[in-house]
């Protein structure tokens, strides 16, 4: 099979902590060097924490395996410093298309509007992403990556975790305050630890074929119901970079794997699909079966269970490695602050009150998508070709037809790290979520302005272009009493404005900021350093902020 | 029997013998298959007409009851 990819190979290196006499101790250890173990070092990193992040393996993902990355998730790696290269060599798309045997459907947009920084999705395969991510990683002084480094025993000790490590030249103990374990879906930590993830198996299976060909298929999301080149089952296909084209063929539960992604079985399939006359070269096959489960609590003492190791999904949706980021977007702040002491342990209990119930809207999400996909009984079939049936032509039907509830961030609506609203607003911006974006400055966009992984204010000032001294003394004290760090942006002071210290200026650039934050003169929003609005009134009062401030950060 | 809040569960189609004749009518031509079908496709379309999940809901009960 034709190879446009090639695996890097890392070397496995000694590092000193194999010759020290006693287990030398990290701030923070990250089992696992997937796509969600590399963002949560990675993260450390930004952060200030120095990580180290062991890995059983010494390459990236090997074949195909995720595709899409959502907006969200490009946002987070932004963050992290690798959003462009992915962005760059990826896909991007915002068009799904549905087909029902012969005939479209329907279409959907999923970025419906404008002016956002990053796509609704991208399109790349996982070996890149890690890939990219492992090059960030080399780069940091502040990150130790070490591969053929298996953890094969971990104990949670009262003040530090204590791990065994295994590798080419013997085993090794080391120390920690804070174990994240991203060790993926089949976590052996989870098992050492007596843990267990529970849910739902999938009677389907479905094969993978990545084909590279030169083609004019636009690069959206095609998706067929029992369309005619395979039917009974459902297809989809994606384009992924270097022309590489990624389809996945549903076989039902009796197909035999072996026998199915063998070439010789899998071309005809290609052949009826693309044409006789297309050419391409086939590059990978594999077959997939999955499941849809998470564990009870996603933290035991001082271990953080984070991506598949916590939480599994079916593929339909792209809710994997895009919740997985979002797990450590939500964890590596507070671990920061609890580490410097500037909030209480009780902070880390909330990764588990804010992501276990994302994990169970992405399981529910990708669930119906499943059972819509591949109908468990008679009447449930016979419910989703009525669907797909009307859809063609009557417009309510397209709402019901699910071939995937692609990825979007979880709001975190009830956490107890909010403030919630008492005035009211027309914007969606309430607290928890995870903040919009708009174009300001110069080319520039709002996103980037509050990833500096600290707390955020956004303010519109009572009259426009200028702060009034209440305002300039207000802002000048919340800069500098904050008990963590919170950096301060007014919208559209003039140049000549006076500014007081730890406040910037924002300008914005399409007035986007004020109508998708609904900021009429006095409106104030506070966003956490992971980007979620953690508070926003029509008044800015110093006491308020502190007060979001502190629970915010667990300490009221 | 199970009380309804929202769905209406007294007489309020005009012509009860029209409607139920038309109803089973519609199948005449169908065969088992596509009678479910059409069946189908009309619990979707009555359902989005109604539009009100909460009335929606306890059709369903209602359907179900003492059946299963
Ligand atoms: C067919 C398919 C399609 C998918 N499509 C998408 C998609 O489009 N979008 C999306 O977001 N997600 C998708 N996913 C899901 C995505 O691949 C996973 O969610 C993602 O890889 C999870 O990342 P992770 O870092 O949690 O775990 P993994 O990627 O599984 O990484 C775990 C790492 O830990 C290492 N490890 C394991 N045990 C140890 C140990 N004891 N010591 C040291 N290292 C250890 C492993 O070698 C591995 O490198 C798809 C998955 C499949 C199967």
């Amino acid at each position: 099979m034709l190879q446009t990819h090639q695996n890097p190979v890392y070397e496995y290196a000694r590092s000193p902590d194999q010759d020290a006499a006693t287990p030398v101790h990290h701030p923070l250890i990250v089992v696992g060097a997937g796509p969600v173990g590399m963002a949560a070092g990675l993260d450390a990193a930004t952060q200030g924490i120095p990580a180290v992040i062991l890995d059983d393996n010494n390459t990236v993902s090997v074949g195909s395996r995720a595709v899409c990355y959502a907006k969200r998730a490009l946002e987070i790696l932004d963050r992290l410093g690798c959003g462009q290269r992915m962005v760059d060599k990826g896909i991007t798309w915002n068009l799904g298309k549905v087909f029902f045997r012969d005939d479209q459907v329907y279409s959907f947009n999923l970025l419906p509007e404008s002016d956002h920084h990053r796509p609704a999705f991208i399109n790349l395969q996982q070996y890149y992403l890690e890939e990219y991510m492992v090059n960030q990683i080399e780069r940091s002084p502040q990150l130790d990556l070490r591969w053929k480094s298996r953890v094969i025993a971990v104990q949670d000790e009262d003040d530090r975790v204590r791990i065994r490590v295994e590798t080419p030249e013997g085993e090794y103990s080391l120390t920690c305050d804070y174990l994240v374990v991203a060790d993926g879906a089949n976590s052996g930590i989870r098992k050492m630890m007596g843990l267990e993830s529970s849910g739902q198996v999938f009677q389907d299976r479905f094969l993978i074929a990545d084909v590279v060909m030169e083609s004019d298929f636009p690069p959206e999301r095609w998706f067929w119901f029992d369309p005619p080149f395979h039917k009974g089952g459902s297809t989809l296909l994606h384009r992924q970079a270097d022309n590489v084209w990624r389809i996945d063929f549903q076989l039902g539960w009796d197909a035999d794997p072996e026998e199915e992604k063998k070439p010789e079985n899998v071309i005809p399939r290609l052949k009826a699909m693309l044409g006789e006359d297309t050419r391409f070269d086939l590059e990978w096959t594999s077959v997939y079966t999955f499941q849809c489960r998470r564990m009870d609590r996603f933290r035991h003492g001082r271990l953080f269970f984070v991506g598949d190791a916590a939480h599994q999904v079916s593929p339909f949706g792209a809710r994997g490695a895009n919740s997985g980021f979002q797990d450590t977007d939500n964890l590596l702040w507070k671990i920061k602050l609890v580490l410097e002491e500037q909030a209480p342990d009780s902070l880390l209990d909330s990764y588990d009150t804010e992501r276990v119930p994302a994990a169970d809207e992405n399981i529910l999400n990708s669930t119906r998508s499943t059972d819509f996909i591949t109908p468990k009984s008679k009447v449930s079939h016979i419910f989703r070709d009525a669907t797909l049936l009307l859809a063609e032509e009557y417009p309510f039907a397209r709402s019901l037809v699910n071939s995937g509830r692609l990825s979007v961030p979880s709001v975190y609506r009830n956490s107890p790290l909010n403030t919630p609203d008492t005035e009211i607003f027309d914007s969606p911006m309430q607290p928890g979520t995870p903040s919009t974006d708009a174009p300001v400055n110069d080319d520039a966009w709002f996103l980037q302005q509050i990833a500096n992984n600290r707390f955020n204010g956004l303010y519109f000032s009572q009259s426009a272009g200028s702060l009034n001294s209440d305002e300039q003394a207000i802002l000048s004290n919340l800069a500098s009493d904050s008990p963590v760090p919170l950096n301060l942006l007014v919208v559209d002071l003039d140049p000549a404005a006076s500014c007081p210290a730890g406040v910037a200026p924002i300008r914005d650039s399409k007035g986007l900021l004020k109508q998708r934050f609904d900021g009429r003169p006095g409106t104030f929003y506070l966003f956490r350093p992971d980007q979620h609005v953690s508070a926003r009134w029509r008044q800015l009062e110093p006491k308020k902020v502190a007060q979001a401030l502190a629970r915010a950060t667990g300490r009221s | 029997m199970i009380e309804t809040r929202k769905l209406n569960t007294q007489p309020a189609l005009k012509r009860p013998d029209d409607f139920y004749n038309a109803l089973v009518d519609m199948h005449r031509e169908l065969n088992e298959e596509q009678s479910q079908l059409a069946n189908a496709k009309l619990i979707l379309l009555l359902a989005n007409h109604i539009g009100d999940e909460e009335a929606l809901e306890e059709a369903l009960k209602i359907a179900a009851e003492g059946l299963g």
